[in-house]
């Protein structure tokens, strides 16, 4: 590899640019391909280099001259935005920075989201629907809310939806929940847009306390970050 | 308490180092694994002339073996493309119950 090809993916990694480094396995050239920048997919090589990303697994491939290419991919790192500071938000916030996210709690009542509360983490109390459009949500973000509180989590639902997060979870009984999709519903969403929320949130392990809640949601998380479903037979 | 992030290897920050400082540098990558293999496909290893690594891409059973290759790399150029099997014996000595089998690529840094 040439050095400024290394210096430009160090660039990119810092930059949370999702980066795929093509190394020729026969002489050792290397180039770094951008799949999520590029326009309906891209070429061989390309929609290759976007699959392994998707995937988060580097690979080897076989380029159309018979050339083995080794796909490295460089994800930007993933991230959890927590709408609402609350009880939950302690241990939850926790256990995903140490499972690997950059962890962004909102809540604009200030009370809640206090740095002695949640020390260490990115706290915004901004509107939850001004801070998810700020921190513009991807493929590599799980979404879950805690409020409750119509006012803060429906704004932040009808955000993420509109976003590409892999996961996005709402806290609340199954009675809540009905009762917030009913409201979602008048404010336009449809039932292909409730299939993304998990609510009640959490994997159904009996959780008790608020750090058995946390591990639900966790697992939940983990499950569709690494077992995401296989996309439906005609879906765009 | 304040928690930091899960430390990533800064392998590649280490190998851009390494070379401004104008030291030959060779980076070791894992390709591609077979059955139970420590370290997952691109784990890192980056060596200096001196044999000096940082990174890993074993369980440390193979990295002796891939910093003598690295060194002859730097010295010589060209890359390398290795299979390394890892014997069930030796799975046992860094406490692995079953062998794994792992290919990796060397190349210098330029």
């Amino acid at each position: 590899m040439r050095s400024d090809t290394l210096r430009q993916l160090l660039a990119d990694r810092a930059a949370k640019r999702l980066v795929v480094l093509a190394t020729d396995l026969d002489g050792g050239e290397g180039r770094l391909l951008y799949p999520a920048e590029a326009e309906g997919g891209g070429e061989g090589l390309l929609a290759a280099a976007a699959e392994a990303a998707r995937a988060d697994r580097s690979r080897i491939v076989e380029a159309d001259d018979g050339r083995k290419l080794f796909l490295h991919v460089h994800n930007p790192p993933l991230r959890m935005l927590i709408v609402g500071a609350v009880h939950i938000a302690q241990p939850l916030s926790r256990m995903a920075v140490l499972a690997g996210y950059d962890v962004s709690i909102v809540d604009p009542r200030h009370s809640f989201a206090s740095e002695q509360r949640f020390p260490g983490v990115d706290l915004s109390d901004d509107w939850p629907d001004e801070a998810l459009e700020r921190l513009a949500p991807d493929q590599r973000t799980a979404i879950v809310t805690l409020t409750h509180d119509p006012k803060l989590d429906d704004p932040a639902l009808i955000r993420a939806l509109a976003s590409d997060a892999f996961y996005i979870g709402a806290l609340g009984s199954t009675r809540t929940h009905a009762k917030r999709l009913a409201r979602l519903r008048e404010e336009g969403l449809t039932d292909s847009d409730f299939d993304r929320i998990r609510g009640p949130v959490g994997l159904d392990i009996g959780a008790k306390s608020p750090a058995e809640i946390a591990v639900s949601i966790i697992a939940q998380v983990t499950e569709a970050l690494r077992r995401p479903p296989a996309p439906a037979e005609g879906a765009p | 308490m304040t928690m930091e992030p899960v430390a990533h290897e800064q392998v590649l920050e280490t190998a851009a180092a390494w070379r401004a400082a104008g030291k030959g540098v060779a980076l070791a990558t894992v390709v591609a694994t077979w059955g139970s293999s420590p370290r997952p496909v691109g784990s890192q290893l980056v060596v200096d002339e001196g044999g000096d690594f940082v990174g890993s891409v074993s369980g440390g059973c193979i990295e002796g073996a891939v910093v003598t290759e690295a060194r002859e790399v730097i010295a010589k150029g060209g890359t390398r493309l290795i299979d390394y099997g890892v014997s069930d014996e030796m799975a046992w000595s860094v406490g692995l119950a079953c062998g794994g089998k792992c290919e990796v690529f060397i190349e210098r840094l330029e």
